[in-house]
């Protein structure tokens, strides 16, 4: 059980939604927007939130949209990764998001909630990463729409009050060639060694990574040199490697050394594919 | 411990086809409110986190951990619980198959099974492999469990 209480919240509006928000914060109420639950209710079960106030944004119609408008793949933050998969809009992110938890956990959790966790791996934002797509956000100031490389810097960065109403995507990357790897230490389920994305536009190939760092990534650097054909494949890789972000995660799923291990053949594996592409 | 309202949220929903209603905490989390508050104690706790699958009821036709639910989400929504499979076909197939060893993961397994006929009556094996990835059998009954699956999803 959750072992305090909250206020509970359902606006019909994103006005509505930001407007609560401020009022409960002004009550010293720390509340925060819900979609699926699923990474809230873990925390509160285990009294490591205490939220005092929950909205729930299901009840958006911008946030269960899915479609698309304008030449753009629109899809509201508390559509459901298993809706996602089914709906299949975008091959890359729907076989990413089915790479999540398993099928009935893919039921309750949402684009925006993958996105916005605080867990490492939220691997939903990797294609969003390679489709420079648009996110619409909202606040007390209104809806902004920014590039994801603007506000996704190894977390969703929103200001006090935000929250993610949309993703943006040019219909162009949804037919890409693409592959996606999800690599775990065993079976099916569960958390990955390692998680690769790529895309491959204009003869250069896009990578997006999860579960090499403690954050999902795109490395401009990296697809420079993974790019760099004149190089012989794997001197490219251990230059990419050189270029990581950030420290390799060393953990029960797997040690940094296996992680980069398998993040090497994962690579090499994601060059001989989409080359031939 | 902070505490900010103990206020009682009233929530009404349909479970096993029939209308209920009740006054819930907001933090109530639905798989305790409805073995506790409804007696239907089917809906198995295991990990209380969303990874063993024993929880799982059928929320408008669809599998759901009850475990990852606040019960004021199912306001409004149809519940079934796998008091409400009692004598389905679902039901039958696994006791043939004696797919079940201890038997406590096995409601979530049936349910899991319903959802996925609701979902996609004619599942293909590997629509079947990936559903069933979603509940774990500690007595690692699997083989018999996905005989049973198998012939649930075989035409007659």
């Amino acid at each position: 059980m959750i072992p305090f209480d909250f206020e509970y919240y359902k606006p019909s509006s994103v006005h509505m939604a930001v407007e609560l928000f401020q009022l409960l914060q002004n009550q010293g109420k720390k509340p925060v927007y819900y979609a699926g639950g699923t990474e809230i209710i873990t925390w509160a079960r285990t009294n490591s939130i205490q939220p005092g106030a929950v909205i729930n944004l299901n009840s958006i119609p911008e946030c269960s949209v899915m479609g698309i408008q304008k030449d753009k793949l629109v899809i509201g933050a508390c559509v459901t990764l298993s809706a996602l998969s089914e709906a299949n809009p975008f091959p890359l992110l729907s076989q990413t998001a089915q790479g999540v938890a398993d099928q009935t956990a893919r039921n309750k959790i949402t684009l925006g909630g993958n996105i916005c966790g605080k867990i490492y791996y939220r691997e939903a934002v990797l294609p969003l990463l390679l489709a420079n797509s648009r996110m619409i956000i909202a606040g007390i100031h209104g809806i902004r729409e920014v590039s994801i490389h603007q506000v996704f810097l190894q977390q969703l960065r929103l200001e006090n009050g935000e929250f993610l109403v949309q993703t943006f995507t040019d219909q162009y990357y949804l037919s890409l060639p693409f592959v996606h790897y999800k690599k775990r230490q065993i079976g099916n389920v569960g958390y990955p060694l390692v998680t690769v994305a790529a895309l491959k536009q204009d003869n250069q190939i896009h990578t997006a990574y999860s579960g090499v760092c403690s954050f999902p990534f795109r490395s401009i650097e990296i697809d420079q040199v993974l790019n760099s054909s004149s190089i012989p494949l794997a001197a490219r890789i251990e230059q990419a490697i050189s270029k990581l972000p950030g420290s390799i995660i060393h953990n029960t799923e797997g040690s940094a050394p296996y992680r980069k291990f398998v993040l090497k053949q994962t690579m090499a594996d994601t060059i001989h594919i989409l080359e031939r592409r | 411990m902070s505490s900010y309202n103990s206020a009682l949220y009233p929530v009404e929903m349909e479970i096993n086809s029939e209308v209920q209603t009740i006054r819930i905490r907001a933090a109530d989390i639905l798989l305790y409110t409805l073995r506790d508050k409804f007696g239907l104690t089917g809906s198995k706790s295991g990990c209380d986190n969303g990874d063993c699958g024993s929880c799982t009821i059928l929320v408008n036709r669809q599998p759901m951990k009850s475990c990852l639910m606040l019960t004021i989400e199912a306001d409004g929504k149809q519940i079934t619980t796998i008091e409400g499979l009692m004598n389905s076909q679902v039901q039958n197939i696994f006791a043939q198959h004696q797919a079940f060893q201890c038997g406590y993961c096995t409601p979530g397994f049936i349910m899991n099974c319903e959802g996925l006929r609701n979902v996609h009556p004619i599942a293909d094996e590997e629509t079947i492999r990936v559903w069933l990835e979603s509940n774990i059998c500690r007595c690692t009954s699997y083989e018999e469990i996905h005989h049973a699956v198998k012939d649930i999803f075989t035409p007659k």
